[in-house]
């Protein structure tokens, strides 16, 4: 989960950013990405990393590493949309202004533009990390030992599915709902308290 | 492992049979959904508070959990409980619930996007309930639900391969099935995810259009 969301994170600031750029090939790049993976499931970029991926190129990979990787790629598609979409809400006027203090671009970006989008990014943000969280059951399909893995194995030894299953739904609820939730809440309200700060100030 | 075509088009009708139960049970599946999310928003509005309190319990519950855990919860506890469900019926109500809860929560956005003046104009007119309902809130209501709700008929076309684990035979489940027979794995599972990318694409972009002329025709702009 920590990694896949890490990879995700990463990815999807690339090509969010990527998705803005005034360059084609790079725009167009994005673009495809963005689309394919949005575009097909998660199940079968699952499968297709862990068992076709092997048979093509000679790359075999763990099922933990693939797992992760495939979870990464698929919520960094995702969150590109979001980072695009966090960055055009920024009011234009504000690349205007860094403009004319002839800030140069990197500077108007780090100073300007990234810390007004966090407002924006992260209620949808946090709606992917809580995605993410119960995507990550899928990756006992690939024989990842997670949860939903290890349920599943009680659950054959020892035939007791409503105690098993339901002690999953349980920890997955308690995750999502107690932890990552106010934890996302409270980076939420942080970063909005520090917008508002920044611009009285 | 080389792509071979002819092998290709040889279990292409037997992934077009998927293909078909797959849109099948996306369409069952939503329509069980949408009529699921209503009982759950009536049970939100309710003015009797233990009933509310349950249901945005129910709601929060399902959708902070995974959909493959609560698949293998129905699929496998129900017949505990003497209840025999086949897996397409385990399959159709797990995602009816599942996605249930989501659209409540698309309809309950989509009510109060509607300003409070409509609400107490209709009073003011006297419009019975069903009458403010029918001819002043939902015609408003619907353009803003419009796009959530097409974004989770996707989600569920998206989300049919995961049927295949409870042994629903639909296009993943097929793949599956091609694959362990002939130990070719490449082919069946390329072909499964472009036929996914042929249909969602287009599908996405025609529900945008719709969107877009439902917007229109309540005169309201987008972007």
């Amino acid at each position: 989960m920590v990694c896949a969301s890490a990879l995700a994170i990463i990815i999807s600031l690339i090509f969010g950013l990527a998705r803005l750029s005034k360059n084609r090939v790079v725009l167009g790049v994005a673009a495809v990405y963005i689309e394919f993976f949005r575009g097909t499931s998660l199940l079968i970029q699952l499968y297709w990393i862990y068992y076709v991926l092997p048979l093509l190129i000679d790359l075999s990979l763990d099922a933990f590493y693939a797992g992760f990787i495939a979870l990464g790629l698929n919520f960094g598609a995702y969150g590109a949309e979001v980072v695009r979409g966090s960055i055009q809400a920024v009011p234009r006027s504000q690349w205007e202004a860094a403009k004319a203090l002839n800030m140069p671009s990197f500077l108007q970006m780090r100073r300007i533009i990234i810390p007004q989008t966090f407002p924006h990014l992260l209620p949808p943000a946090s709606n992917l990390l809580v995605e993410l969280l119960k995507a990550t059951a899928l990756v006992s399909l690939i024989s990842v030992t997670d949860l939903m893995f290890e349920s599943k194995v009680f659950n054959q030894t020892y035939w007791m599915s409503l105690q098993v299953f339901g002690t999953a739904l349980i920890i997955y609820y308690v995750l999502a709902r107690f932890i990552l939730t106010p934890f996302l809440r409270w980076l939420e309200i942080l970063a909005a308290r520090k917008v508002g700060k920044r611009i009285v100030g | 492992m080389a792509w071979r075509w002819e092998f290709a088009f040889e279990i292409l009708p037997q992934l077009l049979w998927g293909t078909l139960y797959t849109l099948m049970a996306a369409g069952i599946g939503y329509a069980i959904a949408v009529v699921v999310g209503l009982i759950f928003l009536i049970g939100q509005r309710t003015p009797i508070v233990i009933l509310n309190r349950i249901t945005r319990e129910v709601v929060e519950f399902i959708r902070s959990t995974p959909l493959l855990v609560q698949l293998f919860f129905v699929f496998f506890v129900a017949p505990q409980f003497g209840i025999k469900l086949a897996a397409w019926t385990a399959a159709m109500v797990t995602i009816g619930l599942h996605y249930g809860s989501y659209l409540s929560e698309v309809y309950r956005g989509a009510l109060e996007a509607v300003p409070k003046q409509q609400w107490e104009a209709s009073k003011a007119l006297n419009f019975t309930t069903i009458r403010t309902y029918g001819r002043i809130i939902l015609p408003q209501a619907f353009p803003v639900a419009l796009p959530g709700m097409s974004n989770y008929l996707i989600g569920i076309f998206k989300d049919t391969p995961m049927l295949a684990t409870i042994g629903v035979v639909e296009l993943m489940q097929s793949a599956n099935t091609v694959g362990s027979l002939t130990y070719r794995f490449l082919e069946p599972y390329t072909m499964v995810g472009v036929i996914f990318l042929i249909i969602s694409l287009p599908a996405a972009m025609a529900l945008r259009k719709l969107e877009r002329t439902v917007a229109r025709r309540q005169g309201m702009t987008k972007e």
